[in-house]
């Protein structure tokens, strides 16, 4: 069971029989848009996970993520920290008391090289607990540009809620999520 | 919001005998391939684990990699590569790493191809990696292979599962 619920996880575990994890809801974007958000998200699920890609966003832009109960919560209630490397070096960041958590590092301007993530929102409907963000993803454009500005990022993140999550945002503080960027939600049932 | 059971398995081969790549095709419709390997090279060489696709030669691939090993951590990448490295793993017959990729999007005509990975060989590293395909046309097969040209140990598994969403 442990195996089967973790499956979703980026791939930690075993695969669960294809019950245990579903689709929930997709947005694809045919413009820029500021954020995407799913809401209503019902507590059947044990865990979610977010996987997607983002095209056209905002260069030196963070990806976030913002949670909430009923609404988004906007008060600096979120934490982060990023493990990354950039093809030269590699470093790590964090940051506490934030008003979204931070997830990306950095997200580079491209009509042609994906952002990719997935990342898990772990035991989101639990009222005991803060709720805790780990995430992989990245951006390879091939050198082009700024080589170093590239990058692959092991993330976690933090609300400090013991609400429910009924809602996720994903979106860009500096600027628009592109045409073609798509984030698919999923449950998994434990 | 509709609900819909994913996750698919879609095929697995655990090699009976020593060969230097695997290829899968008959993909399906999905939007996402996840790829697990456990494998090791069945002489010594140490490697990073590759994907082609399309069996596409060409410079088309790069990656950007954050390694671990033991000691320190480090970062490279590796632009118009003829594969695109997705995980580093050992080049000992006995130790099977543990390498996972995500494919993302892989059917859409749009886009070019990331894929975010990570590679676990306790011996040697730990691996996260972030790769494109620079072709927006949709992915038909998958072909694992290394960067040694050594064959994959009998006894390596390669399995891919299919993820739709909604």
């Amino acid at each position: 069971m442990i195996g089967a619920q973790l499956a979703g996880l980026y791939g930690t575990g075993a695969a669960p029989a294809n019950t245990a994890y579903e689709s929930i809801a997709t947005v694809s974007l045919s413009g820029a848009q500021s954020t995407i958000d799913f809401t209503g998200i019902s507590s059947t699920y044990k865990h979610l996970q977010l996987r997607g890609i983002l095209l056209n966003a905002v260069s030196g832009d963070n990806v976030a993520i913002r949670l909430g109960n009923g609404s988004i919560d906007t008060g600096s209630n979120y934490a982060s920290h990023q493990l990354q490397g950039d093809g030269s070096s590699a470093s790590a960041a964090a940051s506490t008391s934030q008003t979204a958590a931070y997830l990306s590092g950095v997200c580079q301007a491209s009509s042609s090289y994906p952002f990719a993530f997935v990342y898990d929102i772990l035991d989101y409907s639990n009222t005991n607990k803060y709720k805790t963000i780990r995430g992989l993803s990245g951006q390879d454009g091939n050198g082009t540009g700024t080589p170093t500005s590239w990058r692959v990022q092991l993330i976690s993140g933090l609300w400090q809620s013991t609400s429910a999550v009924t809602n996720v945002r994903v979106y860009l503080p500096a600027g628009n999520l592109g045409n073609y960027s798509q984030v698919a939600l999923y449950g998994i049932k434990g | 919001m509709a609900a819909g059971a994913t996750y698919t398995p879609i095929a697995t081969t655990t090699l009976g005998s020593a060969q230097s790549s695997v290829t899968f095709s008959s993909l399906g419709s999905y939007t996402d391939i996840f790829l697990r390997v456990t494998a090791t090279n069945d002489t010594p060489a140490t490697s990073n684990m590759q994907l082609r696709f399309n069996g596409d030669t060409g410079t088309n691939y790069s990656y950007t990699r954050l390694l671990g090993n033991g000691s320190s951590a480090s970062s490279s990448n590796g632009a118009n590569q003829t594969a695109m490295a997705f995980a580093y793993y050992a080049d000992d017959p006995n130790d099977f790493g543990v390498m996972e990729a995500n494919i993302q999007n892989f059917s859409n005509t749009t886009t070019y191809k990331p894929v975010i990975s990570r590679g676990s060989v306790a011996t040697v590293m730990v691996s996260a990696y972030v790769g494109t395909w620079r072709s927006t046309a949709a992915i038909t097969s998958i072909t694992i292979l290394n960067s040694s040209g050594v064959n994959f140990k009998a006894g390596s598994t390669f399995t891919i599962w299919g993820i739709q969403a909604a």
